[in-house]
Order: structure tokens, then sequence, then C-alpha cells
């Protein structure tokens, strides 16, 4: 248990081991650790990241189809309004086609009536002038008394 | 091999080191001498002994330490570890965690100085798990199949964090440091104004706190040490003692062994963390 030479001994080695740690040991091994760390924190932020992107996309989608909703309930009420008004525009349209021919109708009607009348008139001035003229054809010359009849059939 | 030699004469041959030594008779070794005329071999070296067992075990485990971390440094991939590399990186990085958490300076030194000696000091202590007859016994038969000597007079002791001279290496190498590191960051004036002007901040105080500081910075190595030195010392000799009580050791040898897992580890640690503490105290600028 004396204090020998091997103090000496033990201290070279002792100095050798440490600077063969520091030289060939240490470094590779400390830069391997620091490296898997860095790999590791850059892994977690990109995760970090694209989980912040993810909520992003979701909150647009949501966005977006909110929208589109809105969109097409608009499009349905255009829609609905466009099909009434079209109902509307039609019915009009029926109505005044339905009023022109009741009016045409009524027309026509006037206008037969007035034919008729003009063909009554003409021909009751005929049978007034044929009845006239047998009467004064015993008398007078149906010529010289037309003016009266024609003022009699102007006053019919 | 109780029968042969007394109790005292077992524990005493475990306790012994194996020495060598350049004499101007030429190299002497211990092997092959009665137990009490081991300490006479070498005498006339004088200081100049070598306990080779001690350097065998602690050189080999250190290469052992270094070839197992270089092995893994060189193929160290920083995508997903293989178990090796996980668990030299856990060791890695814990020695790393503390000598961040402990000095704040920059120093590319103090964290591999703190991995060899925690890896160091823990395989070293690690031996002591090593059932105390194995090695030694093997050890004699080698010797005496080779050379013819009685297995009973080769000596070896297989922890060398039990001598004193392994520890005290470790604690110089460290004390050298901390003188290094103080002069180097304070200057030899900010060194010498430290162990003179502290804790009393007075001229007046010089010669006391000169005393004071000197035996707080000499005590760091001799406390490491000792320290070191004598846990593992007292925790081989109750395993040696453990091992003279024949068939009763066995009840007696696990729970000592299972305790003991806990001791080297720590002092390992403390080793290396006391370490930190001083060099980090020497970084320091009042």
């Amino acid at each position: 248990m004396n204090i020998n030479a091997t103090l000496i001994g033990q201290l070279i080695a002792f100095i050798v081991f440490v600077w063969f740690c520091m030289k060939y040991v240490w470094p590779p091994l400390l830069g391997a650790i620091e490296e898997r760390q860095k790999k590791i924190a850059d892994g977690l932020e990109a995760s970090v990241r694209a989980e912040k992107d993810l909520e992003l996309a979701q909150e647009k989608a949501t966005e977006q189809l909110k929208d589109a909703k809105a969109q097409a309930a608009e499009i349905v009420e255009q829609a609905k309004k466009r099909a009434s008004q079209l109902e509307e525009s039609e019915k009009q349209k029926a109505y005044s086609e339905r009023e022109k021919i009741i009016a045409s109708g009524y027309a026509e009607i006037e206008a037969e009536r007035n034919r008729a009348k003009e063909e009554l008139r003409s021909q009751v001035a005929a049978l007034a002038v044929a009845g006239a003229e047998q009467i004064l054809q015993r008398e007078i010359d149906a010529n010289a008394q037309n003016d009266i009849v024609e003022k009699l059939v102007a006053e019919l | 091999m109780a029968s042969e030699i007394t109790t005292q004469e077992y524990i005493l041959h475990h306790l012994t080191n194996a020495t060598m030594c350049v004499t101007d008779d030429g190299v002497k070794f211990s092997h092959g001498e009665e137990l009490h005329n081991v300490a006479e071999v070498c005498a006339e070296a004088g200081f100049w002994v070598w306990n080779i067992d001690t350097m065998a075990w602690s050189i080999g485990l250190g290469i052992l330490f270094l070839w197992l971390f270089r092995k893994v440094a060189k193929s160290a991939t920083s995508g997903v570890p293989g178990k090796t590399q996980a668990f030299i990186e856990l060791v890695v990085e814990f020695v790393n965690d503390n000598v961040r958490d402990t000095f704040h300076g920059k120093n590319n030194l103090i964290a591999p100085l703190s991995l060899t000696i925690f890896v160091w000091v823990f395989l070293m202590n690690l031996m002591d798990l090593v059932p105390v007859d194995f090695l030694p016994t093997a050890a004699g038969q080698i010797a005496n199949a080779a050379t013819g000597v009685d297995p009973h007079h080769v000596y070896m002791k297989v922890v060398p964090t039990t001598d004193l001279n392994m520890t005290l290496a470790l604690a110089l190498g460290v004390f050298f440091l901390i003188l290094f590191y103080s002069i180097k960051v304070k200057g030899v004036g900010g060194f010498m104004k430290e162990l003179t002007f502290q804790p009393f901040n007075h001229w007046a105080f010089i010669p006391v706190n000169f005393i004071l500081e000197s035996v707080t910075l000499l005590a760091r190595p001799f406390s490491l040490a000792l320290r070191l030195f004598g846990n593992l010392y007292a925790g081989e000799l109750i395993f040696i003692l453990i091992a003279t009580l024949g068939v009763w050791q066995l009840p007696l040898y696990f729970p000592w062994a299972v305790f003991h897992i806990l001791v080297i580890v720590l002092q390992a640690f403390i080793f290396m963390m006391l370490t930190i503490v001083y060099l980090s105290l020497a970084h320091e600028d009042h």
C-alpha cells in the first residue's frame, strides 16, 4: 500500500486516456447526439407548423362550404322568384290574350251586326221603294220622287 | 486453501500487490516470494517499485473503455441509434448534463475528462464484484503452470482503486488541472490574491488566509483520493472477510455484493462530480 512509482505510471496513463477521450471519443459522440437533437427539434417544429396549416385549411374549407351554401340558397331563391315571375307574366299574357280574343269576338259580332243592319237597311229601302213604286206606279214617275225615298232611307 | 494457511495470511495475501522493481541485481518480482518477504524484495529500490497488477488492470480497463467508446464513436449516427450506441450515448449525455449543470464556462476538456473519470473509475470499481478468489487463484495457477512457482506465492490485487497509487494519481491529475486553470483564468496575481485575501479581506489577515486557503486547496486532491480508496478498500476487505467464513459466505456475499453495486457507481459519480465542481471553482473569478 506504499506510495511508489505506480503513481507516476497511473498519472501518465490517466493523462493519455483523457487526451484520447477528448480527441477521438467525445466529439463524434456528442456531435451525433446534438445533430439528432437538432433533427428532432426540426421535426417537432415542422409537425407544429403542419398542424397549424391543417387547422388553417380546415377553417378555409369551412368558410368555403358556408359560402357555397349561401350561394346555393341564393340561387334557389332567385330561381323561385324567377319562376313566380314567369308564372305571373304567363298569366298576364294569357289574360291579355283572352281579353284580345273577347274583344275581337265583340268586334266581329259588331261588324256582323252592322253588316246585317246595312243589308237590312238596303233591303228595307229597296222594299220600301218597291212598295212605294208599286203604290206610285199608278200615279207618278219613280224617278221624280227618288230624293224623298233616299231621305227616308237615311233616317232609318 | 484455509487448511494450509491461516486466515490472517489469507487476508494479507489478498491485500498484497504484485510488485516489480529494477535494482542493481536486475529485474525483481514479488512472485515466488514468501508473504513476509515480499516487502523486502524491492526494499532497496525505494520509490521505484511498480505495482504491476494495478497497472495492468487499470490500463487494461482504460483501454477497454476507450476501445468500446471509440468503436461506437466511429460509427455514430445521428439517425436511429443501435442498442450499443444508445447505451453509450446515455452515459455520454448523463456526464454532459452533469457538466453543464455545474460548469458554466467554455472548456473542451472538462466533459471528456469527466467521462473518462466516471467510466474508468466505474470499471475499476466493478472489478470488486468479481469473487475475491477468482482472479488471484487463476493467476496463481497460470503462473504455476508457466514457471512452476508456488501458486500461494503469486500475488494479485484485482481492484486498481484499492491501491492508493491509483486513486492518488487520478486526484493529482485533477489537482494539476485545478492549479493550471486557476492560474490561466485568474493569472498568477489573481490566484495569489484568492489565496491570501479570502475569507478575510484585510491585509492583516494575509497569513491566516493563506494557511486556511492552502489547506482548502491541498485537501481537495487528498480527499478525492482517500475517499475513493477508503470506500473501495473497505468494501474489498469485507468481501475478503466474508470469503474466510467458508460455507457461511454464501448468504452474506450476495447482499454485500448488491449493496456494493450502489457503492461502486456512487463513488465513480462522486469522483466525477467533485472534479467538475473543483474545476468550476477554479474558473470562477471573484
